[in-house]
C-alpha cells in the first residue's frame, strides 16, 4: 500500500506537493495543460501569421502580375524570384504550404490543441489531462514537424509543391521538398494523435462529480467529437503518406499508372498503381479534418453566445446530437471532392445524397445559435461581436458549399476561385473569426488580465471587412469561370474582365495584415500591462470561470467539486444572480 | 522513479468510468492503429481486384509454409501473453517472467524468420519496385514488423520492470496494457497472412 502512495504522488497530483519546478520545466518542458495550451497558441499563431505572409506575396503575383514583390522581393533568393519576380515554381510552393500550414499547423492546433488543452480540463472539473506527459510529448512532435514543413523551402527544388493535396502522381515525381512535406505530416499526425487520444480519454475518466454526459458544456461535446475524427481519420492519410513515400524513396508501384512518362522519359517503376486512390486516402482524411477547422469553433460561438445573451443556449440537446451526426457523416461524404475524377455516376450520386444529409445538421446547429439570440440581453463585448459575426459569416460559407455538393454545378465551379472562396469563407469568416472571439474570451482567464475592448472592437471591425473584400469578390471570378492555382491570370482571355477584381482582393489582404497590427499590440501589452481581473470576469457559468481564480494555480481546482446542473443556467429565475454557476448548491443561489 | 510522470504509470485516483486511464487510452490508440492497417489493407483489396498489373506469385515463391509456422509461433506468443498477465494476477511472478521471456523469444524468432523471407524473395525478383505485391507485400509486413518491434520493446519494459519487483497482483495494469497492444499486433498478421499469402 505504500509503494502505491508514492506511485499516485508522482501522478498529476504530485505537482501540488512540489509548486518550486524550475523555469525550464514550468514555462518549456511544462505537463500543466494550461502551458501547454498557450505555448500551442502562440505557435499556432506565429505559424498563421507566415502561412498569410506566403499568401500575401502570392496574392501581389495575382494582382500585379510579374512585377516584382515590394519590401520582400529584395530578400528573396534567386531560385525563388529572380529580381523579386516570383517563379511559377515558387507560386506553386507557396501555394502547397500556404495551405498545409493553415489548415495543419494554424487552424486545428489554434482550435483543437489550444483551446483544447486550456479550457476543456477546466470545464470539465479535471486537474490535468489524463496523461500529461504524453501531452507535452504531442507539443514539441508538433513543433518539430511544424519547423520541418517550413525548412523544406531549403530543400533542393524548394517546398513541396503539388498543393495541399499532394495528387498522385505528380507528387510522386516532384522533387525532393515533397519528401520533407510527408516526413513532416508525420509528426503532424502522431502529435494530434497523442492529442486527440489525450481528449478522449480525459473527457471520458476525469469529468468531475455530477458532471454528467449532458452536463459537458457544449464546447467539450465538440472537442470530443473532433477528438475522435483525429482518431479515425488521421490514421488514414498516415497510410496514404507511407504508400507516396514509398513510392518516391524505394520507387514502389501504389500511386504510379502503367506506362506512366514524365518529363519525356518513362519512370523506372513497372507501375499499374492507381492515382486515384491517393485522392481516397487523403480525403477520407480530409474531409473529417474540414470538421475538425469547424467543430472546436462551433463550441468556442456557443460558449460565448450563451454568456453574451445572457440566456441558456437555444436547443442544447439538439445542438448536441447534430454534433454527433456531423461527425458521424463526416466520413461518408469524402468523395464529393473528387467529382471530376471520372468515378461512376451511382458512386457520385452516394456522395451527393450524404453531402446534402450532412448538411442539415449543420444548418441545424446554426439555427440553434441564431435562436440564442432571441430574447437576449446582449452584452456586446469584443469576443461576443466576433461570435454574431460568425453566424452570417459561416452561413455564407456553409450555403455557397451546396453547389459544390451537387455534381452537375459542382462540374462548372470545381478547380475555380468559386471554390476557394467558399472554403475561406468557411475556414477564415468562420472557424478563424471564432477563434479570434475565443482568444478575447479566454484571455483574462489564461493570464490573469484583460484586453483593450476599444483596441479589439477597432480589430473586429477592421477584420471582418478586409476578410469579406477578400473572398467575396473570389466567388465572382470562379461564377466567371477564374480557375485556381494559376500563376499567371492574365494568360487566359476569359479571365480579363475579372482581373480588376485582383487588386481589390491583394489590397483587402494588405488591410486584413494591418488590421492585425492592433491586435498583436493588444495581446502582448495586455500579458504584461492589461487591466487585472477577477476569476468570472464575464460571469459565467461554466467551471473554467466560476470555480477557479485566473489565472488557474496547478491542479486548477481546491478541493472536490460537485456538480448541480447544466452548463448553461442564466437568468434563472428566484436566483440572486443572472448567472448560476454548475458548482454551486441551490440553497447558495436563492 | 523521476518525477516526470510515466505515460501508463497505473494511478489511484478514481475515473468517472472506473476503467484506468491507460486501458482506455490503449484502446483509442488500437482504433487509429485499426484504421493506419485498415488504409493499407483496403488500399491492397482495391488494387488487387481492380488492378491488372497485379501479378500474385506462386505458392512456392511465397513460401507458404515457412509464414505459416511464423503464424504459429506469433499465436503462440499471444497464449504466452494470456499465461502471464494471468500468472501476475495470481501474485506468481516467477511464472510471468517465464511466460513474457518466452512472448518476447516467439516475437524475435518473428522478425528472424522475416529476415530470412525478405532477402529470399528479393533474390526470387519481388522486390518493391518490381510489381504492384512486392510493393504492398513489403509495404504491409513491414509497417506490421515494426509493430513487433514495438511490442518486444513494450514487452522487455514490462519484463524490466517484474525482475525489479515492480509488479504484483496489485500493480499488474502495465502487463494487461502490453497483453492488449501484443494481441492487436498478432491479430493484424492473422489478417494480413491470408491477405498476403494465401487468397
Amino acid at each position: 500500500m505504500k509503494g502505491a502512495a508514492v506511485h499516485s504522488q508522482t501522478q498529476t497530483g504530485g505537482h501540488e506537493a512540489h509548486p518550486q519546478l524550475g523555469f525550464v520545466r514550468t514555462y518549456v518542458f511544462s505537463t500543466d495543460h494550461k502551458v501547454i495550451g498557450i505555448q500551442y497558441m502562440i505557435t499556432s499563431m506565429l505559424f498563421l501569421l507566415s502561412g498569410f505572409f506566403m499568401m500575401l506575396m502570392m496574392r501581389w503575383q495575382l494582382a500585379w502580375p510579374g512585377q516584382p514583390i515590394p519590401i520582400i522581393g529584395q530578400f528573396l533568393p534567386e531560385t525563388m524570384a529572380p529580381g523579386g519576380v516570383m517563379l511559377p515554381e515558387f507560386y506553386n510552393q507557396l501555394g502547397a504550404m500556404h495551405g498545409t500550414i493553415m489548415v495543419f499547423l494554424g487552424i486545428v492546433p489554434l482550435g483543437v490543441a489550444a483551446f483544447g488543452n486550456f479550457v476543456l480540463p477546466l470545464q470539465i472539473g479535471a486537474k490535468d489531462m489524463a496523461f500529461p506527459f504524453l501531452n507535452m510529448l504531442s507539443y514539441w512532435i508538433f513543433l518539430v514537424g511544424g519547423i520541418l514543413m517550413l525548412s523544406s523551402f531549403a530543400m533542393p527544388g524548394g517546398a513541396a509543391q503539388s498543393g495541399w493535396t499532394s495528387y498522385a502522381p505528380l507528387a510522386d515525381l516532384a522533387p525532393p521538398g515533397q519528401t520533407m512535406w510527408l516526413i513532416a505530416m508525420t509528426f503532424i499526425i502522431t502529435s494530434s494523435l497523442f492529442g486527440a487520444i489525450n481528449f478522449i480519454v480525459t473527457t471520458l475518466n476525469l469529468r468531475a462529480r455530477g458532471m454528467t454526459w449532458l452536463r459537458l458544456p457544449f464546447f467539450v461535446w465538440c472537442q470530443f467529437v473532433t477528438a475522435i475524427l483525429l482518431v479515425l481519420a488521421f490514421p488514414v492519410l498516415q497510410g496514404g503518406a507511407i504508400l507516396q513515400l514509398l513510392d518516391r524513396v524505394a520507387k514502389a508501384n501504389f500511386f504510379i499508372p502503367a506506362n506512366l512518362i514524365f518529363g519525356g522519359a518513362p519512370v523506372e517503376q513497372p507501375g499499374g498503381g492507381n492515382p486515384l486512390l491517393w485522392q481516397h486516402l487523403f480525403w477520407f482524411l480530409a474531409h473529417p479534418e474540414v470538421y475538425v477547422l469547424l467543430l472546436p469553433e462551433f463550441g468556442i460561438v456557443a460558449e460565448i453566445l450563451a454568456n453574451g445573451t445572457r440566456k441558456p443556449l437555444f436547443g442544447y440537446f439538439e445542438l448536441v446530437v447534430s454534433v454527433c451526426a456531423i461527425g458521424a457523416l463526416s466520413f461518408i461524404v469524402w468523395a464529393h471532392h473528387m467529382f471530376l475524377s471520372g468515378m461512376r455516376t451511382d458512386v457520385t450520386k452516394f456522395f451527393t445524397v450524404t453531402t446534402m444529409i450532412i448538411s442539415i445538421p449543420s444548418v441545424m446547429v446554426l439555427t440553434c445559435f441564431l435562436l440564442s439570440l432571441r430574447g437576449g440581453s446582449i452584452h456586446f463585448t469584443t469576443p461576443m461581436l466576433f461570435a454574431l459575426a460568425f453566424i452570417p459569416m459561416f452561413g455564407i460559407g456553409g450555403l455557397t458549399g451546396l453547389p459544390l455538393g451537387f455534381t452537375p454545378t459542382d462540374i462548372y465551379l470545381h478547380d475555380t476561385l468559386y471554390v476557394i472562396g467558399h472554403f475561406h469563407y468557411v475556414v477564415v469568416t468562420g472557424s478563424l473569426i471564432a477563434l479570434f472571439g475565443g482568444l478575447y474570451y479566454w484571455f483574462p482567464k489564461m493570464f490573469g488580465r484583460t484586453m483593450n475592448e476599444f483596441w479589439g472592437k477597432v480589430h473586429f471591425w477592421l477584420t471582418v471587412t478586409a476578410m469579406n473584400g477578400i473572398f467575396f469578390p473570389m466567388m465572382w471570378q470562379g461564377m466567371a469561370g477564374v480557375l485556381r492555382r494559376q500563376y499567371d491570370p492574365t494568360a487566359q482571355i476569359h479571365n480579363h474582365p475579372t482581373l480588376p477584381l485582383n487588386k481589390v482582393m491583394t489590397i483587402s489582404a494588405i488591410c486584413l495584415a494591418l488590421a492585425q497590427i492592433p491586435f498583436v499590440l493588444n495581446f502582448f501589452i495586455s500579458i504584461f500591462k492589461g487591466k487585472k481581473t477577477s476569476a468570472n470576469p464575464w460571469n459565467a457559468t461554466t467551471l473554467d470561470w466560476a470555480a477557479c481564480p485566473s489565472p488557474p494555480p496547478h491542479g486548477n481546482f481546491a478541493g472536490e467539486l460537485a456538480i448541480h446542473r447544466g452548463p448553461y443556467e442564466y437568468s434563472v429565475p428566484g436566483h440572486k444572480t443572472d448567472w448560476s454557476p454548475q458548482h454551486v448548491p441551490e440553497k447558495e443561489l436563492s | 522513479m523521476t518525477s516526470v510522470p510515466w505515460i501508463l504509470d497505473p494511478s489511484d485516483e478514481p475515473t468517472s468510468t472506473g476503467v484506468p486511464h491507460g486501458k482506455l487510452g490503449m484502446w483509442v490508440f488500437l482504433a487509429s492503429e485499426v484504421m493506419l492497417f485498415g488504409s493499407l489493407i483496403s488500399s491492397y483489396i482495391v488494387l488487387r481486384i481492380g488492378s491488372p498489373l497485379f501479378i500474385m506469385p506462386s505458392h512456392a515463391d511465397l513460401s507458404v509454409p515457412v509464414a505459416a509456422a511464423n503464424t504459429f509461433v506469433l499465436i503462440v506468443s499471444s497464449v504466452t501473453m494470456v499465461l502471464a498477465l494471468a500468472a501476475i494476477q495470481q501474485d506468481n511472478r516467477k511464472a510471468m517472467i517465464g511466460y513474457l521471456t518466452a512472448t518476447i523469444l516467439c516475437g524475435i524468432f518473428f522478425l528472424c524468420v522475416k529476415g530470412y523471407e525478405y532477402p529470399h524473395k528479393w533474390h526470387l525478383g519481388i522486390t518493391i519496385s518490381s510489381g504492384l505485391f512486392g510493393s504492398f507485400y513489403y509495404t504491409m509486413t513491414g509497417l506490421h514488423g515494426l509493430h513487433v518491434l514495438g511490442g518486444i520493446f513494450f514487452n522487455s519494459y514490462i519484463l524490466y520492470q517484474g525482475v525489479r519487483g515492480r509488479l504484483s497482483a496489485r500493480r499488474c495494469e502495465r502487463v494487461e496494457y502490453a497483453g492488449i497492444y501484443w494481441h492487436f499486433v498478432d491479430l493484424v498478421w492473422v489478417v494480413l497472412f491470408p491477405l498476403l499469402y494465401l487468397l
